[in-house]
């Protein structure tokens, strides 16, 4: 599904990302983990069309497609989802206009009609309690005012909205609590399919408990130093992101 | 020769026309030698320092259509709000359209500022009100010199008018360029409760200079809500001049939507007679092009315990100019007075300017006075955030431009009007968001 080949970022001259080689397939749940710092954020956004980070080397295929020159949008219609890190709020939108607004444009933009407001509202009933996300939440203005839980909640409400190809959730478990968590791995594991694929990036192992990762990457000064199967998340819970630093500068 | 002189030739000719007794003819004569020696502003002027008339002032404007014209509704249904029930007060090329208005004397007068410089049974409310809270500065003055037509609303006390008044001024182009002075009069006794929407149109792009004055008197406990409606095309000229005498207890709010137009100016000037008032001034100006749009607002507080809320938002594109000059004056006597004043502006372009300035003089030492002016761009990490949930560049960025208007859009009591501006904003962006804020 996603192939990166030697990819090479910067943003404003600094270089970021200094040649990272992924491939995920659909099916797979990855994790990438990695000391602050190392570059996961910039990953995530790159992938997802970031204007700023400029492309310098290397490649992103999307199903066999380069999209390195398709703009944000152009990718979330192909199927690509970024879960924020810092969702932006956005007041004067509510919940319910912004998702329709982008559901239906993703649709125009496969040729589709927009969606029927009977199968959108039941849609959203559905997604909503998927994710334990009441009514009235909906009719607020987009993140304005909300939780650090609300607004990770919210971001997967919209992932359950859009189903996407490809989610990349960009520190989701940052800022939730215990419950909180609970519930968004819950509606991450349910979108999970043989036809998707879940790029996890976290700093911490503990959202791996409930979303549990085909396989592992740990990122380190802008390059994949160390890929593994979930034991190694353990390993690097126990054991800290020291000795990865050791290894890769001895 | 120059539009000056020949307003000034005009007049006598004006003054010849119709009655000479008028107790009018007085005010109108002092307005007149008023015009006379002050002019139209220049730039030399504090208060225009930013708006230039010249550009509009050089065409030969005629002061008093030759012709007269008819205009179909259905060719101009688009102008008016016509979803729902209302009073039209309509004028072509200045005159009274008896075909496309809907007056009353129905418990309440909505009708014409002609007849009530004329029929004795007006001639108090004339005597009281007419000229008394206008400023008698040059453009005010010409056009009390000339006034003759407008909308002229009466509301007796305890009188909830249960619809709507639109008062609409076309000109159809008959003139090769046609200067519109139009004058409304609106007094609102006590308890009573109007809402009022204006909207000027031309209809060619033959140059229209409108110089309008509006008196609103809101009395004890009124409530008075005006909305205007600034979307006019590019070769056509606005100069609003409104005062608001409010006295105890009332509640008045003005919401200017200017989307349009070569050249807008909003006088807009409001004057707190008693205690316990509200008074409420929202805009929201989006225009591109060479245009240019300058709000000019006064609050004077004069007595205790009033509030004064204003909130403007701006956005610029093209080499437009806004300004944005907003002055608050509280009297020694005006204790305990909230005054808020924000005006927060987005440049779309490097060759947009804004230029705002906000004037507080506070005589009195126990009030809460505020005022905040931004200027900034679209945020580009919401653009980006929008943008990665497939909503594309143009469409985000109209969203996050109605979001930026939703707090003035928020207090508009007429659905309506509210959806009118919604589908104008979407217009102006060229998008269809596909649901109403």
């Amino acid at each position: 599904m996603l192939k990166i080949n030697n990819l090479h970022a910067s943003v404003e001259d600094k270089s970021i990302l200094k040649g990272i080689n992924l491939e995920v397939k659909a099916g797979e749940v990855h994790a990438i983990m990695g000391p602050n710092g190392s570059g996961k954020s910039t990953l995530a956004s790159v992938i997802a069309g970031k204007e700023e980070y400029e492309v310098e080397k290397g490649e992103i295929l999307l199903h066999g497609e380069n999209i390195d020159e398709l703009a944000a949008e152009e990718r979330a219609h192909k199927g690509v989802f970024l879960s924020f890190q810092y969702p932006v709020e956005i007041p004067g939108v509510s919940v319910t206009n912004f998702i329709k607004t982008a559901i239906n444009e993703t649709r125009k933009a496969q040729g589709l009609e927009d969606m029927h407001a009977k199968d959108m509202l039941k849609k959203i009933k559905e997604k909503a309690e998927l994710l334990e996300i009441d009514r009235k939440f909906l009719s607020r203005s987009l993140n304005e005012g909300f939780s650090g839980g609300e607004k990770k909640r919210n971001e997967i409400f919209q992932m359950a909205m859009l189903e996407p190809k490809l989610a990349i959730l960009d520190e989701t478990d940052s800022g939730l609590d215990i419950d909180a968590l609970r519930i968004v791995a819950n509606g991450v594991n349910k979108l999970k399919s043989k036809d998707n694929a879940v790029i996890v990036i976290t700093h911490y192992q503990r959202l791996l408990d409930h979303i549990v990762p085909d396989f592992v990457h740990v990122l380190y000064n802008g390059k994949i130093v160390k890929s593994g199967t979930k034991e190694l998340a353990f390993e690097l819970e126990e054991k800290g992101y020291d000795w990865i630093k050791e290894e890769v500068n001895a | 020769m120059e539009l000056k002189d020949k307003l000034v030739s005009s007049f006598l000719a004006f003054e010849n026309h119709i009655n000479i007794d008028s107790k009018v003819h007085d005010i109108r004569n002092e307005a007149m030698k008023t015009f006379e020696n002050e002019g139209f502003p220049s730039k030399k002027d504090e208060d225009w320092k930013y708006t230039s008339l010249n550009g509009v002032l050089k065409h030969d404007y005629s002061v008093f259509p030759k012709q007269e014209k008819a205009l179909e509704y259905k060719d101009v249904k688009k102008y008016f709000i016509h979803d729902i029930d209302t009073y039209k007060i309509v004028f072509i090329d200045g005159k009274y359209s008896s075909h496309l208005s809907e007056t009353t004397h129905d418990k309440i007068d909505v009708c014409l500022m002609s007849s009530a410089l004329e029929k004795p049974k007006y001639e108090l409310i004339i005597e009281n009100y007419f000229n008394k809270v206008a400023v008698k500065d040059g453009l005010s003055a010409l056009n009390t010199a000339f006034s003759r037509e407008g909308a002229y609303i009466h509301i007796p006390k305890n009188q909830l008018v249960d619809k709507p008044i639109q008062i609409l001024h076309f000109s159809t182009g008959n003139e090769a360029a046609l200067m519109l002075q139009p004058r409304n009069l609106i007094v609102v006794e006590e308890n009573s409760h109007v809402q009022i929407i204006e909207r000027h149109q031309s209809l060619t792009e033959n140059p229209v200079l409108t110089n309008s004055v509006t008196e609103i008197f809101a009395n004890k406990r009124a409530i008075v809500d005006y909305y205007k409606l600034q979307n006019d095309n590019q070769e056509a000229s606005l100069i609003d001049n409104t005062f608001i005498d409010q006295k105890r207890e009332s509640f008045c709010s003005v919401h200017t939507f200017s989307f349009g137009g070569k050249l807008t100016r909003n006088n807009l000037n409001f004057y707190q007679n008693g205690e316990r008032i509200d008074s409420t001034m929202k805009g929201i100006t989006i225009i591109g092009d060479k245009q240019h749009v300058d709000h000019n607002t006064l609050v004077h507080h004069i007595e205790p315990n009033c509030e004064s809320h204003q909130d403007y938002k701006g956005i610029f594109g093209d080499k437009s100019i806004g300004v944005f000059n907003g002055k608050v004056v509280v009297e020694k006597e005006a204790q305990k007075t909230n005054a808020f004043q924000a005006n927060n502006n987005i440049l779309l372009s490097d060759k947009a300017t804004i230029n705002t300035k906000p004037q507080l003089e506070i005589f009195a030492d126990d009030v809460k006075c505020s005022h905040g002016c931004t200027i900034g761009q679209l945020d580009e990490s919401a653009m980006f955030y929008m943008r990665s949930r497939g909503i594309p560049k143009k469409e985000a960025k109209a969203l996050l431009m109605y979001a930026f208007s939703n707090n003035v859009l928020s207090s508009v009591k007429i659905p309506e009007i509210k959806q009118r501006i919604t589908k104008i904003i979407a217009n102006k962006l060229g998008v269809n968001i596909g649901f109403d804020l």
